[in-house]
């Protein structure tokens, strides 16, 4: 059967080949691929590439990044906003090694992308040639698949699998290694997209009989939690997801890659599990009876302690990739396969429930919250400015309709507690891999993706830094980001733990900062900065109503901390409030 | 499940792949694993290649192992054995001294004992081969230590299960 779609395959191919270069072939796969946009940074292994695509840019926008770090993340902050694949490209050697982080960022969160790079000519693989080192060894254990490619007459098939690969089941990286000689090599030309391939299953069978026992599971259960995760954004599951919740009337939490999916004023949106979540949520998963995860992979920041993690509940997981069942919480019923179609099948079998009772408590828990932690981040009555009313601000100002864009640390969590969101996909953040450096050039991603929304980076002044050279990507494209930078002088989030459990030895988290205006002044932007309550309105306002990129910097504390807080390695139910 | 080691043999079907071999044994090394053994080879099935892995781990571990191994794009199916379960081999060769195979009349009883095979005898030094059990192969080790051993190299387990995997269905149901 194979054989003879090949056959076919071939003869199609007499009639519709074109001859073109393997640069060439590379580019107009990118365009059969629904491709409008790219990150990366030209170098001597893809100039081929480079050149073709000067050729093509009325279909195709390459973005030239200040560092190949940036391609990738503004490539993740595009799908993640997007859907869709991003693409990042870059040359051999440094190039290659410098997409690495990004590739490992979108690997442990499940991001859609496809790394093109440049290497040098076959004859010289393995010679220690100039600028040529083992991208695809390097890239193995971060990738979902890889290839080296030698002959231009491989190129059509790799790009198509590439992109099939990276977008189908459960999303990834995916990096093709192309030799300098494949690009310059003359082929026949022709395109077909990639539909299937023997060994790969990217969805798998769910099983009707576990999809009752689920149902049943929550048809009796009298104090049912769901904790969903990103599995329901990636699978444009959000209708079916709520749909699903509304009728059992379950309390539902999120992870941190899980928000956004449904509003954060939906009356069954408990808030955030893990180390910084919600009390609520935390508290009461070592009291629900009946766990409901989907499309959450129970990462240790989630559950603390896997030892005393919801020992009481039955655990139903709703998840895609096999793998994840049994991998770290032993599940009493796993449904299998894409949250879309499985919570479309869920919901007939549910009977229709509200458990006031039980989301009371919820609500309980919530005001003590509000009381210890939240209320002094949100209406702080002391001299300093709070990261929580920034958030506030920017809330009030955009009404939740902003993808907020974060980095890693204090502020991250901050906003991920705190942001309104309204819409799906508007919470873009490095979540397994904490890459610090991942804000900025993801809020630039996102932007481009979606250039009608507002898209709002909300950094630290520490993982601003990392990839602070993006600035010069905004200055040249006008993306109009903007950019908020939560300054406290500190890598708040270490000196936090440094202060909690170091007995407040704080090695190596104070930084001596620039003139962060002045640097994004530098870059022509609009900046300001905020030292004082009384003028944190106006300057959000401003950013807001600008139509063109802008930079605030917020002088915050330098010493607050974020609670609530599970210890590493404590129960959830031991969330401390102070 | 068992949390107590033993050994597992894995059996991986798999496309024929330039780099596969790095995926897959990078899954045991990320988790600090140490591979026992690792073969490669053509399978039953055209086209397709077959890793047989040996790995002394924890049911519980191999069982994740399974899974990210399952995961790879280019794996078609793995599966893990418990020793009960197969029937394996490894092979092994000796370069041997020839003298010794005229003065020491005991090797020559050595190798009839242990169904060992001479590949090939030349004025220096003679071949011999021996398919077996480990502790087949290391008894015959010890024995020909004792007179010298001028080579030794041993394969990695080779194994057949004693129930079917189901693979070969699984292919043809993808080709339709």
């Amino acid at each position: 059967m194979k054989e003879t779609q090949i056959v076919q395959g071939q003869v199609e191919k007499t009639s519709t080949t074109e001859r073109i270069s393997g640069s060439e072939a590379i580019v107009k796969c990118l365009i059969e691929e629904g491709v409008d946009l790219l990150y990366g940074y030209p170098g001597g292994a893809i100039m081929p590439v480079y050149d073709d695509l000067y050729k093509y840019q009325d279909k195709i926008h390459h973005v030239l990044c200040r560092h190949e770090q940036g391609a990738t993340h503004s490539a993740q902050g595009y799908a993640r906003i997007s859907g869709k694949v991003g693409v990042a490209m870059a040359t051999s050697g440094p190039g290659a090694t410098n997409l690495i982080t990004g590739i490992a960022d979108a690997q442990i969160d499940s991001t859609p992308m496809v790394c093109i790079t440049g290497q040098v000519p076959s004859h010289l693989l393995g010679s220690d040639a100039f600028q040529e080192t083992d991208i695809v060894g390097i890239s193995t254990p971060i990738t979902k698949w890889n290839h080296q490619i030698t002959k231009a007459s491989e190129i059509p098939e790799v790009i198509a699998k590439a992109f099939y690969i990276a977008k189908s089941g459960r999303p990834g990286p995916v990096l093709v290694d192309i030799t300098k000689d494949a690009q310059f090599e003359e082929f026949d030309f022709r395109y077909e997209k990639c539909s299937g391939i023997r060994s790969y299953k990217p969805v798998p069978e769910t099983d009707k009989e576990a999809l009752k026992v689920a149902a049943d599971f929550i048809n009796n259960a009298k104090k049912p939690l769901v904790v969903w995760g990103q599995g329901v954004i990636l699978g444009e599951a959000e209708e079916e997801f709520k749909a699903v919740i509304e009728k059992a009337g379950i309390p539902s939490a999120w992870t941190i890659l899980g928000a956004s999916a449904i509003p954060t004023s939906h009356p069954l949106n408990v808030g955030m599990v893990g180390m910084h979540g919600n009390y609520a949520p935390n508290i009461l998963t070592n009291e629900c009876d009946v766990l409901i995860a989907i499309g959450m992979r129970f990462d240790d920041r989630v559950t603390g302690s896997l030892n005393t993690y919801a020992k009481q509940a039955k655990i139903i997981h709703f998840e895609i990739d096999p793998a994840e069942v049994d991998k770290n919480v032993k599940t009493d019923v796993a449904v299998l396969g894409d949250a879309k179609d499985s919570l479309k099948q869920l919901l007939p079998l549910l009977n229709p429930n509200s458990h006031i009772g039980w989301r009371q408590r919820f609500k309980d828990l919530y005001k003590i919250e509000f009381e210890k932690v939240i209320k002094a981040d949100l209406h702080p009555t002391k001299d300093g400015l709070t990261m929580g009313e920034v958030l506030k601000e920017i809330n009030v100002q955009t009404k939740g309709e902003a993808a907020i864009v974060t980095d890693v640390g204090q502020h991250q969590m901050i906003a991920c507690r705190y942001a309104e969101f309204n819409e799906s996909k508007s919470n873009i953040t490095s979540g397994g891999l904490g890459t610090m450096g991942f804000g900025l050039p993801a809020a630039i991603g996102a932007k481009m993706a979606a250039p009608d929304r507002e898209v709002i980076s909300i950094s630290g002044d520490g993982g601003y830094q990392m990839t602070i050279q993006e600035l010069g990507t905004i200055f040249q494209t006008k993306a109009a980001v903007k950019v908020v930078v939560l300054n406290n002088d500190f890598l708040g989030m270490v000196r936090q733990w440094q202060q909690l459990f170091f007995d407040k030895r704080y090695a190596s988290t104070e930084m001596v900062n620039p003139d962060f205006v002045a640097i994004a002044k530098g870059y022509h932007l609009n900046a300001k900065r905020v030292t004082k309550r009384e003028e944190l309105a106006s300057a959000v306002e401003e950013m807001i109503a600008s139509k063109e990129p802008y930079f605030l910097e917020v002088c915050v504390e330098k010493e607050d901390n974020v609670f609530p807080m599970i210890p590493s390695g404590a129960s959830v139910s031991d969330i401390r409030l102070e | 499940m068992s949390t107590e080691k033993q050994y597992f043999t894995v059996s991986v079907y798999t496309e024929n792949n330039i780099g596969l071999l790095n995926r897959i044994s990078a899954i045991f090394q990320r988790r600090h694993i140490n591979v026992e053994s690792l073969n490669t080879s053509a399978s039953e099935i055209e086209g397709v290649s077959k890793f047989t892995i040996l790995v002394h781990v924890s049911e519980s571990q191999i069982k994740k192992i399974i899974g990210q191994i399952e995961k790879q794009v280019e794996v078609i199916k793995a599966y893990y054995h418990t020793e009960e379960e197969t029937i394996y081999q490894e092979s092994c060769i000796f370069k041997i001294k020839s003298d010794l195979l005229f003065e020491e009349r005991q090797i020559q009883n050595i190798i009839k004992e242990s169904n060992a095979r001479i590949v090939t005898v030349n004025k220096e030094f003679f071949v011999l081969e021996k398919s077996g059990r480990r502790q087949e192969i290391e008894l015959l080790y010890r024995e020909l230590n004792a007179f010298g051993i001028m080579q030794f190299t041993r394969s990695g387990r080779i194994a057949v299960t004693k129930d079917e995997m189901k693979i070969s269905q699984m292919l043809a149901a993808f080709q339709h």
